[in-house]
């Protein structure tokens, strides 16, 4: 039986440092989705916790100068003015009217910095009912 | 033609229930017609959902923009190429490719085996009807892709379609979903036999010989549907990197995991009669993981980058799986006296126990993945807050475990079956080891000081050599025996044992990955604001933006830099990074301009332009062809280890008497 303690302690190493890494890393790894009406009411935890923040870019609210990137994201009719500092560039599909995730924290001055974007194109036509005419060709109602 | 796609899908469903009955009624009343009826449903089934995907791929060639799906996913000006590739482009045309996918696959598997395995056949041939009825539910029930526009009653078609995404009409695009579809659907076939095979308690390993080959052509779609997403967001993305953890990319990358446990553990069962649980445990987990991974990608139960509709199917794909993975488990424990090993681990150090370690290495990094991946999900459940873990966590846990893996595929194949004696282990591993050594030393007093790179390079190379090693001797023992050339002689001894040799060159293409993998170390990127004349400088290049241009061609708007790249003073290339617009769904793209070298890329990002000025991003990226490379090596070492071995010759002197037959019979 003592080969089998030999497999056991070997095992136990491999899986033991393994949750050793899984465990320790989360620290500095881990951010909270939290919806903007949340960010609002958490207060001074907002400036120290890495957060997630998910909306629509609001129309004509993205601005860019030299590699700050300024816009504002809506969520339930709430307001939430981000900035972006990151290095990558933003992605393609990040553009007026869609649905973005900002990663960052809060600043002291009431803005959300963000480092990280990621964005969706908001889906087709299913989602988007009420744009505006001659934008997007409007089509008749689906049925089965 | 609408009525005859949704009529052939129905009918389709009628029929995979049938097949289900059939086959199961069949054998329980031992009645071989019954059985036989069902197994020519499933011919009919994919003559059915054949012809449902022939008539949306005509839809979307003939520009047919009645269905609604075809609207929502092409227009006129996009290239005919990428209307067909349409057909994946979206969540009711890639269901239904899943279907198609799966009904090619069983209806091979049947025809295949349809006078062997008589036995568990009746149910294989079920379970791969349940999971064909599952995607038809969708396909006739719930997202039906033959979905017309009307108004009022009366169906009506639309100008112009909105078009693929644009970031999807891109080659790497067009193929990557299918490749990582056949690497999908496909697993489904072992399990359904591995599952039969258990059903009946057969008491030998039929149904891994019989599935070796399949699973070793689906794992191979995997690998390739895998690389080429990392290549596509590589080439198209414009941020440079092939991975970054995301949901949708983790689901690609579990099943994998698991099914490469899979193929080195079978050869435990095979060789030894050991694993059997195990190995029932890892086909079950790979085959749920990739519905799981379809399931991930379609519903958008985790939030991911990649824009797929959130929808209801999600309840589905639960269910599902809930009542998949509950009749599996009560399958293997009711099942366990028949999954007894037959022989015993003796010592750490052999053969069987690296099969172990890369076992448990492989499926601890499926369930790191996993963990991480639906961490939202998880901590949402227990502390009502949803966290989520984001590269640098998988990076952090995943880094080491890789280099541990790379080590294990360098000792493992030379480690001896039952025991290893502390002799071989020094004539196997001197040699390799100290070079490795060296070449650490030899980097760190060059300067390098990145502590994974060096781990990763030094395992690198003494896992290279070893393989080398391997080859080189087998080959000189041929040529000095026959007189071969070293060349004919390394080619004869692969076709002797191509499992093995095969596995070595697999093995080679992942020292190769990782290599490729290990110079993301390095790294090195800048981002500047330039006009017609400015410059920039990256050492060792610096590029002069010559020309800014812009036009259009009827599917998107574009402009583009030229940018000349000069080193020492001289001008070596001309790239011209551009950027798109796609009129049809309104949206930019970037199209990077890369220099491909084998030491390192230089990759050129158009990220935005206003009046005259451009903003671009140029980057360095140190040894990331040689990730492309290995993946080619590792194709190639995986069709080398599909070719059937040659017979083992025993003697000098052999004359081949007759050709033609399976096996050459040979004469002294």
């Amino acid at each position: 039986m003592k080969k089998y303690g030999k497999f056991g302690a070997l095992v136990v190493v491999i899986v033991g440092t393994i949750l050793w890494l899984a465990t320790t890393g989360v620290g500095e790894s881990k951010a909270y989705y939290k919806t903007i009406e949340e960010v609002g009411k958490m207060g001074g935890e907002a400036h120290i916790k890495r957060l997630r923040v998910a909306g629509d870019v609001e129309k004509g609210s993205i601005s860019r100068k030299a590699n700050v990137v300024e816009f504002t994201l809506e969520q339930e009719h709430r307001k939430l003015k981000v900035v972006y500092t990151g290095t990558d560039p933003l992605p393609d599909t990040f553009r007026d009217g869609a649905q973005a995730l900002a990663d960052g924290k809060m600043g002291p001055d009431g803005v959300f910095h963000a480092n990280k974007i990621q964005a969706k194109c908001a889906s087709k036509y299913e989602a988007k009912p009420g744009a505006k005419p001659g934008e997007q060709p409007s089509y008749p109602k689906q049925v089965s | 033609m609408e009525n005859i796609g949704s009529l052939a899908i129905l009918l389709a469903f009628c029929f995979a229930v049938y097949a289900i009955a059939g086959s199961v009624a069949g054998k329980l009343k031992q009645r071989p017609f019954l059985v036989l009826s069902a197994q020519r449903s499933v011919y009919v089934v994919w003559f059915l959902v054949t012809v449902a995907s022939g008539i949306l791929v005509y839809a979307f060639v003939t520009d047919d923009y009645r269905f609604s799906y075809v609207a929502g996913h092409s227009n006129r000006s996009m290239p005919t190429q990428y209307k067909v590739s349409a057909l994946w482009g979206g969540q009711e045309g890639s269901l239904l490719f899943w279907s198609w996918l799966l009904s090619c696959y069983g209806m091979v598997a049947v025809f295949m085996n349809r006078r062997r395995h008589r036995e568990f056949m009746p149910y294989t041939t079920a379970i791969i009807m349940c999971v064909q009825t599952f995607f038809l539910i969708f396909n006739a029930f719930v997202v039906s892709p033959f979905k017309m526009l009307a108004v009022g009653n009366l169906i009506t078609a639309v100008p112009d379609g909105t078009g693929l995404h644009p970031s999807l009409q891109y080659p790497a695009m067009a193929i990557h979903p299918p490749m990582l579809y056949l690497g999908f659907v496909g697993f489904t076939i072992p399990f359904a036999f591995a599952m039969g095979s258990l059903i009946t308690r057969q008491p030998g390993e039929a149904w891994i010989a019989t599935t070796r080959r399949w699973t070793i052509v689906t794992w191979l779609f995997q690998s390739c549907g895998v690389t080429l997403g990392a290549a596509w967001a590589y080439d198209a993305l414009g941020w440079g990197g092939y991975w970054a953890w995301d949901p949708v990319e983790n689901a690609s990358l579990l099943p994998w995991f698991s099914a490469t446990a899979f193929l080195h553990s079978v050869m435990m069962q095979e060789k030894k009669g050991m694993m059997k649980v195990w190995n029932m445990v890892l086909i079950a987990s790979t085959f749920f993981l990739c519905i799981f991974g379809t399931s991930l990608t379609r519903t958008g139960l985790v939030s991911s980058v990649h824009a797929f509709a959130q929808s209801t199917i999600g309840n589905y794909f639960v269910t599902f799986l809930a009542i998949g993975i509950a009749a599996t488990v009560y399958l293997i424990l009711d099942r366990l006296p028949y999954l007894k090993s037959e022989a015993p681990l003796e010592s750490v150090v052999s053969r069987e126990s690296s099969f172990l370690f890369n076992n448990l290495i492989l499926l601890a990094s499926s369930f790191a993945v996993l963990w991480g991946t639906l961490f939202p999900i998880i901590s949402e459940a227990v502390s009502g807050e949803k966290i989520s873990l984001d590269a640098s966590w998988f990076n952090r846990l995943m880094i080491p475990i890789g280099l541990f893996l790379l080590f294990l595929t360098g000792v493992g194949p030379l480690f001896a079956w039952r025991r290893t004696s502390v002799e071989s282990l020094r004539r196997n591993f001197m040699m390799p080891g100290i070079a490795s050594v060296l070449l650490v030393g030899a980097l760190m007093a060059a300067g390098m000081r990145h502590f994974y790179a060096l781990i990763s390079f030094g395992f690198c190379l003494f896992v290279a050599l070893t393989i080398l090693a391997e080859f080189y001797k087998g080959a000189r023992a041929i040529s000095a025996k026959n007189g071969m050339g070293f060349l004919a002689a390394t080619v004869e001894l692969t076709h002797r044992n191509t499992r093995r040799y095969g596995g070595y060159l697999i093995h080679m293409g992942i020292v190769l990955v990782f290599i490729g993998c290990s110079g993301a170390a390095f790294n090195r990127d800048i981002t500047a604001e330039v006009t017609i004349g400015s410059s920039i400088s990256l050492s060792p290049y610096t590029l002069k933006v010559a020309d800014l241009k812009e036009g259009d061609n009827g599917n998107y708007l574009w402009h583009y830099a030229e940018v000349e790249v000069m080193k020492d003073g001289k001008q070596i290339d001309t790239l011209k990074p551009e950027r798109r617009f796609y009129k049809a769904n309104r949206t930019p793209l970037g199209q990077v301009a890369i220099r491909r070298r084998l030491n390192h890329d230089l990759y050129i990002n158009f990220a935005a332009s206003e009046n005259q000025k451009a903003t671009i991003q140029v980057y360095i990226f140190p040894l990331v062809n040689w990730i492309w490379i290995g993946v080619v090596v590792l194709v190639f070492g995986t069709l080398v280890a599909l070719v059937p071995s040659k017979v083992k010759m025993q003697y000098v002197q052999t004359v081949v008497v007759e050709i033609g037959k399976k096996y050459a019979t040979v004469e002294n």
